[in-house]
């Protein structure tokens, strides 16, 4: 009988701290998968960010760093262009790749480094307790906006993707979700082309992956699903931006 | 350029010599942001890194510190400068950077603050560097030159202090120094360490044959943080015994020490001379080491002691290093203390007003 099924080895068997219904694991899964189906294990160097996947290297094995709050595509850079013949990316959420770290991250993609990058947006701040997060939607309640995201006080919901899509810089986003397995199946695909493109020395590649929270959402599991189907695709298409 | 005049005298602004000197020493990544007065330092890495190693020029202080800490963590030689307000953005790096025990070499050409305040150099930010401006407990080497071939010749000291300790390393200049021309001798060969000195097994390469390196800060587990903070003090403890730097002009049989560092230490040394030619036997204690303080140079038998002795401290500040000269001192000696800070520089004169009105 052929095996059709195997653990990746780039993911250690070990049960994650995340939340029940958490995106964390799957995403972290997929680039797992996406790392051994290439070959590049022994090659990549993973930059975690600060926030509730700053343990990602329990999980992942290849060599990691971790970077301050915003910092992980200033560490990047200089990882990539002292060891060019490496696989770089790094993994941020919301808060951190489009907070904090907006500049960071707006001139990596100028400079045109290349670089993967694993963007989660889940819309909050997920290991401070539910914040609102630049991508927080609308009327959307967290733990900051009580009464929902007033855009006359807290501004709009930041769209990233788009905006470094104007940088000549950048190469490849896409922006896809962990809502279905379709969209799982889809999620790794694009994962994939973004470390295929640094591996053929394309230029900066970013997916930005849509993630459920229920935990901060106040959704179960199952509801964390239909809201990203049902709302926050509505805000955030999916799909090839660049 | 560089290669032609290497093994001469060459005319070079303290800001080139620390450039020349990192790279001598096998520095191969700069990254900077430009602020004055280091600005000839980031011009002359732009010019001379290109072909050796990588030169990026940061879109901020905060990305510059941080792409040290990538550069570091897969383990070559880098570095960043600044001056004092932009060093403030650096802090948090410097902490992670401390925290991840990775080697770097951070310099700060000092100007006055604070806030803003002005492009004339200043020795105001000693506590910063001494005590580590970033939060939590940690401590950066820091290393005053006081010339431009002081300041080239103790870059290798500072990359191979750097490595030893995996420990951040300040290289703490000021204005004057960074701007001055003076001549510097360069050495006929590179001053890199030999291949295999500094291994870096904990460095990110990639996975290939080894298990997993991880370069972190972050200790969530119940006693591990406490532990790597154990770790970090005992390594402080290490170089406190072991790296204490200073220099002794005319201060054995000195009845007033003057105690100053950098740019600072110039001035004081023509005070000394004309002290001594006054009849007025003063000397020269300059540490060269603020972090481990040289300690050692004032617990020499004979000033323990000798009550006859005062110390005078000079600074271009309102009085930081005096505070670990008195912690030092320990009640056994007199203290005095002169400085300014602003863009004013404490002048020969004043220095020598001084010590014939305290001691004269």
């Amino acid at each position: 009988m052929d095996k059709i099924y195997a653990h990746p080895k780039s993911l250690r068997d070990i049960s994650t701290h995340y939340c029940p219904g958490c995106g964390h694991g799957i995403a972290h899964r997929l680039i797992a998968e996406a790392v051994d189906e290439l070959g590049i294990r022994e090659k990549v160097i993973a930059v975690a960010p600060v926030g509730c996947a700053v343990i990602a290297y329990d999980y992942w094995d290849f060599d990691c760093s971790e970077a301050a709050h915003g910092r992980a595509l200033a560490v990047a850079t200089a990882i990539k262009r002292v060891r060019p013949g490496n696989i770089i990316f790094t993994y941020q959420g919301d808060g951190d790749l489009a907070a904090i770290g907006t500049n960071e991250t707006i001139h990596a993609a100028n400079r045109g480094e290349n670089l993967t990058v694993v963007f989660i947006n889940n819309g909050v701040y997920g290991m401070t307790g539910g914040q609102m997060a630049p991508t927080t939607l609308l009327h959307q309640k967290t733990a900051t906006t009580v009464s929902g995201r007033d855009e006359k006080i807290h501004g709009f919901p930041l769209k990233i993707s788009e905006m470094l899509a104007l940088l000549p810089g950048v190469k490849y986003i896409e922006r896809t979700s962990l809502h279905s397995p379709q969209e799982i199946i889809k999620t790794k695909k694009a994962i994939k082309q973004a470390f295929s493109n640094q591996l053929e020395g394309v230029g900066f590649s970013m997916v930005e992956v849509l993630s459920p929270c229920p935990t901060y959402w106040g959704l179960t599991p199952a509801k964390a699903l239909d809201w990203i189907r049902g709302t926050v695709i509505k805000e955030f298409p999916l799909g090839r931006i660049k | 350029m560089v290669r032609e005049k290497r093994q001469k005298k060459v005319l070079m602004s303290g800001n080139e010599a620390i450039a020349e000197g990192a790279l001598q020493a096998g520095c191969c990544f700069y990254v900077g942001y430009p602020i004055t007065p280091q600005n000839e330092l980031i011009g002359y890495m732009s010019v001379h890194m290109p072909g050796r190693g990588v030169f990026i020029q940061a879109e901020s202080e905060i990305a510059a510190i941080n792409m040290v800490y990538g550069a570091s963590a897969a383990g070559v030689r880098a570095m960043t400068s600044s001056s004092s307000p932009g060093i403030s953005l650096k802090q948090e790096g410097i902490s992670y950077i401390a925290g991840a025990e990775l080697p770097a070499v951070i310099v700060n050409i000092m100007r006055a603050g604070p806030g803003l305040g002005n492009i004339w150099p200043a020795q105001s930010d000693y506590f910063q560097a001494t005590r580590g401006g970033g939060n939590g407990e940690y401590r950066c080497i820091v290393l005053a030159p006081s010339s431009a071939q002081e300041a080239f010749d103790i870059m290798p000291v500072a990359f191979n202090l750097a490595d030893k300790y995996r420990n951040p390393v300040i290289v703490l200049g000021d204005g004057m120094l960074g701007q001055m021309m003076e001549p510097v001798q360069l050495p006929p060969c590179a001053l890199r360490p030999a291949a295999g000195e500094f291994k870096k097994p904990w460095a990110l390469t990639g996975s290939q044959g080894r298990k997993q390196n991880i370069i972190k800060s972050f200790y969530m587990r119940e006693g591990e943080l406490e532990e790597a903070n154990l770790r970090l003090q005992k390594k402080y403890a290490q170089i406190t015994k072991d790296e204490q730097r200073y220099e002794e002009m005319e201060t054995k049989d000195a009845r007033i020490i003057l105690v100053a560092y950098g740019s600072m230490a110039r001035i004081v040394k023509s005070a000394v001379k004309s002290l001594r030619a006054k009849g007025i036997k003063a000397g020269l204690l300059r540490p060269i080491t603020l972090w481990p303080f040289p300690v050692k140079a004032f617990q020499q038998t004979n000033r323990q002691t000798d009550k006859q002795i005062n110390y005078l401290t000079i600074e271009m500040s309102y009085g930081q290093m005096v505070e670990d000269v008195r912690l030092t001192v320990s009640g056994r000696a007199r203290v005095d203390f002169l400085g300014r800070s602003g863009g004013g520089v404490p002048s020969e004169e004043e220095i020598i007003k001084k010590a014939v009105e305290l001691y004269g």
